[in-house]
């Protein structure tokens, strides 16, 4: 406990959190910080390698199949895509900016940048449901359940179901996501982070940037080049 | 000992004395909200056990079936559903989660002198995961079975069986995820909490090996978590993605299922090569020969794991280039393996060799790692895995490495460190009984398999020919004594814990840091926190001279 004390007597520090404390196997505050961050860092690689067996699996139908998917990309809807990427690209903004407020001490401000990141993320799922239902409006859905007519090239179900499959597993991080950010908004508001201690904001910050990266590629290869 | 701070011999104050992890609070409930590493390392240790009696059950029943070429004791679908399960508990319930979720749980932070696991809380979820995933896989066995065999493949998995395929790939892919968070939790770990003075160079040599088995399961199991997830939907909703009438691609499945379950191969040896390692070193007294050797080849073999999964599909219609290039790349794990084989000679080579029961253990796994490792060369090799691809050969092959040389480095674990853990010695005449049966009965069941397999009878077959008879009731034979010396060592080991003797802290006299502390541990591992002055394995000065 050498660490709170320290922090304790840290000059200029009036504000602290009552969780801040240092759990008993660890020598000191930082070592928890960088065990935090590290054990995040791992978590963010098993994130890639599970999106990447859908890249992976996007890459080979799309050799396989191109006509199809050059045809069937023409049906997803470019603008929302476009705003979609716009808004995530903002709240990973919003989200960097609080992880900083939250270094500076600043709550008022970190509890408003992290609101605006969760109503970001909340725009993305509302345009992602109109897409969505378009969809399935449409029968533009995966494998045996597509149903649209007008289709000149064979199995374009395939693409649909990487459409879903892809999307959906990052719909369900991006609603992760707000479950995470909604409970650091709420320890932020009961003062629990200052310079001293933010781990969490930060940790749940990568997270985010993941949720957004992971949009990053999926939306060219999948509504620009098909 | 010059390596720990001593109070008295053992490093303990008066007021711990008496006190352990065991005795520090009682009640089911404090169990199951526990987060010291070595309570969930024994509660997953229980947990691998009971899943390694479920699948032996399923082992020895399906070896009855064997008996006779025709029906002996059960149809062909309960058949099909017993050798899946069989595999299925074997594989997902006992053997990955075997040696790093139990005994890495409980020894890794002790081996370092720390006072727990970097994340303690997400190591017992990493538990109550691996429950959740083993109650949808025994949903799985009650509402129908499964019958797929452990590898699901598709399309008969996703649109043929009518099994509960669905509940049973559900709870492996939960499963999975306890597995990444253990991996995830032991890198931390060791890059963070490493005692003062234990360098990496300074940790035994297990630890090397959990490091290099936490990096496989952190980067291959969210493939298998993928690729299981499209099954899932494949089998619910035809997404198409491996239908082929679809214009989906099956064998895009067994390239997404082997590129994890390859790697998974080695997250099931490598933890086995690290136990063998310390107890070769601890009962014959002397330092590990070559430790970096040893300590790279581990990670050799973790990355080597993540670029041969094509030699599984040899015969799956890949082009023959892939399958040269995975065949070459496959002999490449020969390399790091025959360097591992080489350093246990080698640290055993004028050391005193006491053959306690670990170490029978130890050497039983040098001889059957021995076979399995060099039998895997006969089916990398193109030509001759044509001939011998999905015959016993292959079954043989694998049980003497899953089982020969993984199971038997996990048990010789579990009596090296029995002390430590329970506080208790066991009976070493029975315990010698145990393994003599299982050494034994392993031999007598599946060197057997490897005749059966070079004369060409298939895997998974229910009915099969007459001249095969003989030989698979003698297989069949040797799988009761099997049988019976697990039976023995259960015995033995349970019978200790009533009583058993008291273990002293030390009493294998080994060098590592677990035994600097008391049997069983205090909660907080160290009453003062070790400082690491000694190389690894090294004595102090006044014990070598």
């Amino acid at each position: 406990m050498s660490a709170k004390a320290e922090a304790l007597g840290g000059a200029g520090e009036s504000k602290l959190s009552p969780q801040f404390h240092v759990a008993h196997h660890f020598d000191k505050a930082d070592t928890q910080f960088d065990a935090g961050r590290m054990g995040v860092w791992l978590f963010l690689v098993t994130e890639i390698l599970l999106f990447g067996g859908l890249f992976c699996a996007f890459a080979i139908f799309r050799s396989k199949y191109f006509p199809s998917f050059v045809e069937a990309h023409h049906h997803l809807d470019r603008v929302m895509g476009g705003i979609n990427t716009i808004v995530l690209i903002t709240s990973s903004f919003t989200m960097a900016l609080a992880v900083r407020s939250a270094q500076k001490n600043e709550t008022k401000k970190t509890t408003l940048l992290l609101a605006v990141t969760l109503a970001c993320a909340a725009m993305f799922l509302v345009v992602k449901y109109f897409e969505y239902s378009h969809k399935i409006h449409d029968g533009l859905l995966p494998g045996g359940n597509f149903t649209a007519a007008d289709f000149a090239s064979g199995h374009p179900g395939i693409f649909f179901a990487i459409y879903f499959m892809m999307t959906g597993i990052h719909g369900v991080h991006v609603v992760i996501g707000m479950g995470l950010i909604l409970w650091i908004l709420l320890r932020n508001q009961k003062n629990e982070f200052s310079s001293r201690y933010y781990a969490p904001v930060e940790n749940v910050g990568l997270y985010w940037h993941l949720v957004d990266l992971v949009w990053i590629f999926l939306f060219p290869l999948l509504y620009l080049v098909g | 000992m010059a390596n720990t701070a001593t109070v008295d011999e053992l490093g303990h104050s008066p007021e711990v004395r008496g006190k352990n992890y065991l005795n520090q609070t009682a009640g089911v409930w404090s169990w199951l909200t526990t987060v010291d590493h070595k309570r969930i390392g024994i509660m997953y240790l229980v947990s691998v056990l009971v899943g390694f009696g479920l699948g032996g059950i399923f082992a020895l029943l399906v070896r009855l079936e064997l008996l006779t070429a025709k029906k002996t004791i059960m149809d062909a679908t309960q058949y099909n559903q017993a050798f899946t399960l069989h595999g299925a508990a074997m594989v997902f319930l006992f053997i990955i989660p075997s040696i790093p979720a139990s005994l890495g749980n409980f020894f890794l932070p002790l081996m370092i002198g720390a006072k727990d696991v970097a994340f303690p809380r997400l190591n017992l979820l990493s538990l109550y995961l691996f429950w959740i995933g083993a109650i949808f896989m025994l949903a799985a066995i009650v509402t129908g079975g499964v019958d797929t065999g452990w590898t699901f493949y598709v399309p008969y998995a996703s649109g043929v069986s009518t099994t509960s395929v669905i509940s049973a790939t559900f709870g492996v892919f939960v499963m999975g995820f306890s597995s990444i968070l253990t991996g995830l939790n032991f890198i931390v770990t060791l890059h963070k909490l490493r005692a003062p003075g234990m360098s990496w160079y300074r940790m035994p040599l297990f630890l090397w090996s959990l490091y290099a088995t936490s990096i496989i399961q952190v980067l291959a199991t969210p493939v298998l978590g993928i690729t299981l997830l499209l099954l899932i939907f494949e089998r619910a909703f035809h997404i198409g993605i491996f239908d082929p009438t679809l214009g989906g691609d099956p064998v895009l499945f067994q390239h997404f299922f082997w590129f994890y379950s390859h790697p998974a191969v080695y997250i099931m040896i490598l933890p086995g090569m690290g136990v063998a390692t310390e107890i070769l070193t601890t009962h014959s007294k002397r330092r590990v020969f070559g430790y970096k050797a040893i300590a790279f080849s581990s990670v050799a073999i973790a990355l080597v794991s993540f670029l041969v999964w094509g030699h599984h599909m040899f015969v799956s219609g890949q082009s023959e280039l892939s399958s040269a290039i995975f065949s070459f790349l496959t002999f490449f794990v020969a390399i790091p393996s025959g360097v591992k084989m080489f350093n246990w000679l080698g640290t055993l080579w004028g050391g005193s060799i006491r053959f306690t029961v670990p170490m029978l253990y130890g050497i039983a796994f040098l001889f059957l790692f021995a076979i399995g490792g060099l039998t895997g060369l006969f089916l990398g090799t193109l030509s001759v895995d044509l001939h011998l691809h999905d015959t016993y050969f292959v079954v043989a092959h694998f049980h003497y490495v899953m089982m020969g040389s993984t199971a038997i480095a996990f048990f010789g674990g579990l009596h090296h460190w029995w002390p430590k853990m329970t506080g208790k010695m066991y009976d070493e005449k029975l315990a010698r009984v145990g393994f003599a049966l299982t050494f034994i009965g392993f031999n007598w069941t599946f060197f057997t398999q490897f005749i059966l397999g070079t004369r060409g009878m298939p895997r998974r077959y229910y009915n099969y020919l007459d001249q095969f008879q003989p030989l698979h009731a003698f297989s069949t034979y040797g799988s009761w004594v099997l049988g019976t010396g697990f039976l023995i060592t259960f015995i033995c080991l349970a019978r200790s814990l009533k009583s058993g003797a008291p273990a002293p802290a030390n009493p294998w006299d080994s060098a590592t840091l677990e035994w600097q502390t008391q049997s069983p541990p205090i909660t907080e591992n160290f009453e003062k926190a070790p400082i690491v002055t000694l190389d690894a394995y090294e004595r102090p000065a006044e014990e070598t001279a």
